[in-house]
């Protein structure tokens, strides 16, 4: 585990990029890991393309979440919305590199949860996860 | 030679199986999160393989020999917690699951019963949300006000305007000893000052019993709960004290078998305490293992623990303070008479979830989140905290190891 605290993961921790928020974002979600109380947002703008245009998430928690949602927002620009939907758990495996345990498996795909449930509208899950609550998406139909 | 402090704890280690083990980085097991569940001494696990190798049979029905061993051991058990906290007698014991379901149960019976629109539940903000949540359904439920003693940012309690705090109260529940911070609540004065205002007394006795001796007719609680796995017992056994009075004025909670005396197609009536509150089988194999772990504590003695844990606490206190000036904050009350063995902390910008996992691989288990106390993190500003809690097989070598952790992290996180 020790291996997992690189130091690209303790620099996207301490200067994430793309923190913030969007004012009026085209989809948006949050969710927050009930167990650690980590906490992110992931908000989207989309342009006329249903491409993502802009990208901003905030939230705290461990340096594998952050980090985790950092390196995430880093790779979201001009991809569309229905691909945001479909990302599998690799893309993060791949940003965060191998280590990481099966107790900290959530907290690194919290990020990637949420962006997923932002661009789906709804709450993203995978096969082998049953939602947890609270957890709130939302997606502006509006575009 | 007289066995020192350590040397006794690290003797009474060897009692406990689990903590002989390696991890699988090959490190030494550092066990410090006992405040979320203690480990088992070899005499318990013997217990439970003890009841279910001779004894197994439903209680208190059977007519043959096994149903009789099995009935006596339940029934010795139960004798075993009522002295262990001095209650009056075994009947003001009631089993439960654990602590919360005897929360549960005070407040799905007395509460509905005994609380009307515009009286006050009175608690503190260091509760468990299991100290908490069942307050804010009740006060829901019957239109009763909750309200909340204070804590400082030490957590410690803000006693200055009880008096005002105890207008119109009649329940007053709280933890003797808070799971967060180690807070050690004032329980005589407390209990004290709500009796004089005539309300009834809850105390959560979760991160007590396992570490102190407590006397219930000592202190005239009226209500005190416990979890059997804090004090090492088995999970799934927990037990609720209530004064008999006020056991026999309430109405059961679960109802069906066992706790029953004669039933008819129209009406039912009762059992007598405490089996009125015990509806169906029972975890009897379980609460002959918390009888065992019971005798185990006794023998080692509660004053020895109270004071074991004492002494560790103010070595773990004095080894972790050079790091202070590196960024590690410790939480929870400066004066170390008001603290048990708990010592939350975070250390710079680690977040504690980072912190618990490097302290993993050198085989230190501490808790790292909310602990279960939401609105206390909320209040203090802290998203998380770590947590070291001390059990009387710890020793300076467990803090030693906690100490190397530490300074990993720090390298680490490059601090």
């Amino acid at each position: 585990m020790e291996d997992f605290y690189k130091e690209y993961i303790l620099d996207h921790y301490r200067n994430p990029r793309n923190f913030g928020e969007l004012e009026a974002p085209d989809a948006t979600a949050e969710d927050l890991n009930p167990l650690c109380g980590d906490r992110i947002r992931f908000d989207l703008r989309i342009d006329g393309d249903g491409r993502v245009s802009d990208v901003k998430f905030s939230g705290k928690g461990c340096a594998i979440s952050q980090a985790s949602a950092s390196m995430l927002s880093e790779s979201l620009k001009g991809e569309k919305l229905e691909d945001v939907a479909r990302l599998s758990q690799d893309v993060v495996l791949e940003n965060v590199g191998i280590g990481i345990s099966p107790a900290r498996m959530k907290c690194a795909m919290l990020g990637l949860k949420v962006v997923k449930s932002a661009a789906l509208g709804e709450i993203a899950t995978w096969p082998d996860e049953v939602p947890v609550a609270p957890s709130r998406a939302v997606n502006d139909t509006s575009r | 030679m007289i066995a020192t402090r350590d040397t006794r704890a690290a003797t009474i280690a060897a009692d406990f199986p689990i903590l002989a083990q390696t991890t699988s980085r090959g490190k030494r097991l550092a066990f410090l999160d006992s405040a979320a569940s203690s480990q088992k001494p070899q005499a318990v696990i013997d217990a439970l393989v003890h009841y279910y190798t001779h004894d197994n049979a439903n209680i208190h029905r059977g007519v043959y020999e096994l149903a009789t061993r099995a009935t006596d051991a339940f029934e010795g058990a139960r004798a075993k917690v009522a002295r262990f906290i001095n209650a009056a007698e075994p009947a003001e014991i009631v089993w439960t699951r654990n602590s919360t379901e005897a929360i549960n149960l005070v407040s799905f019976t007395w509460g509905v019963t005994n609380l009307k629109p515009g009286d006050v539940i009175l608690t503190t903000e260091l509760e468990h949300h299991s100290n908490l949540v069942p307050w804010q359904l009740l006060a829901a439920k019957t239109g009763a006000e909750l309200r909340y003693i204070t804590v400082d940012a030490h957590g410690v309690h803000e006693l200055g305007d009880l008096d005002e705090k105890l207008r119109g109260v009649k329940l007053l529940a709280f933890t003797d000893v808070s799971n967060t911070l180690g807070t050690i609540a004032p329980v005589k004065m407390l209990v004290d000052a709500a009796h004089a205002v005539g309300a009834v007394v809850l105390v959560d006795g979760s991160q007590s019993v396992p570490h102190m001796k407590v006397d219930v007719r000592a202190l005239d609680i009226d209500f005190f709960v416990a979890s059997g796995h804090k004090m090492c017992g088995p999970t799934g056994i927990g037990f609720l004290y209530g004064k008999r009075s006020l056991l026999e004025a309430m109405p059961p909670f679960l109802t069906g078998g066992d706790m029953i005396r004669e039933v008819g197609y129209e009406k039912t009536s009762f059992n007598e305490l405490p089996w009125k509150f015990e509806a169906g089988t029972s975890n009897i194999a379980d609460a002959v293992g918390l009888g065992a772990a019971v005798d185990y504590l006794e023998a080692v003695g509660m004053d020895w623990i109270a004071e074991h844990e004492r002494s560790l606490t103010a070595y773990a206190l004095d080894s972790m303070e050079p790091l202070v000036a590196r960024g590690l904050a410790i939480y929870g009350p400066k004066d170390r008479a008001k603290r048990s063995g708990v010592i939350s902390f975070n250390f710079a910008d680690i977040h504690a979830h980072d912190m618990a996992s490097i302290l993993d691989t050198e085989g230190v288990c501490v808790r790292a989140g909310h602990h279960c106390t939401m609105p206390l993190m909320d209040k203090m500003g802290w998203p998380a905290t770590a947590r070291a809690s001390f059990y009387l097989y710890n020793t300076e070598q467990d803090v030693d190891q906690l100490i190397f952790g530490l300074e990993k992290a720090a390298t680490v996180f490059k601090l």
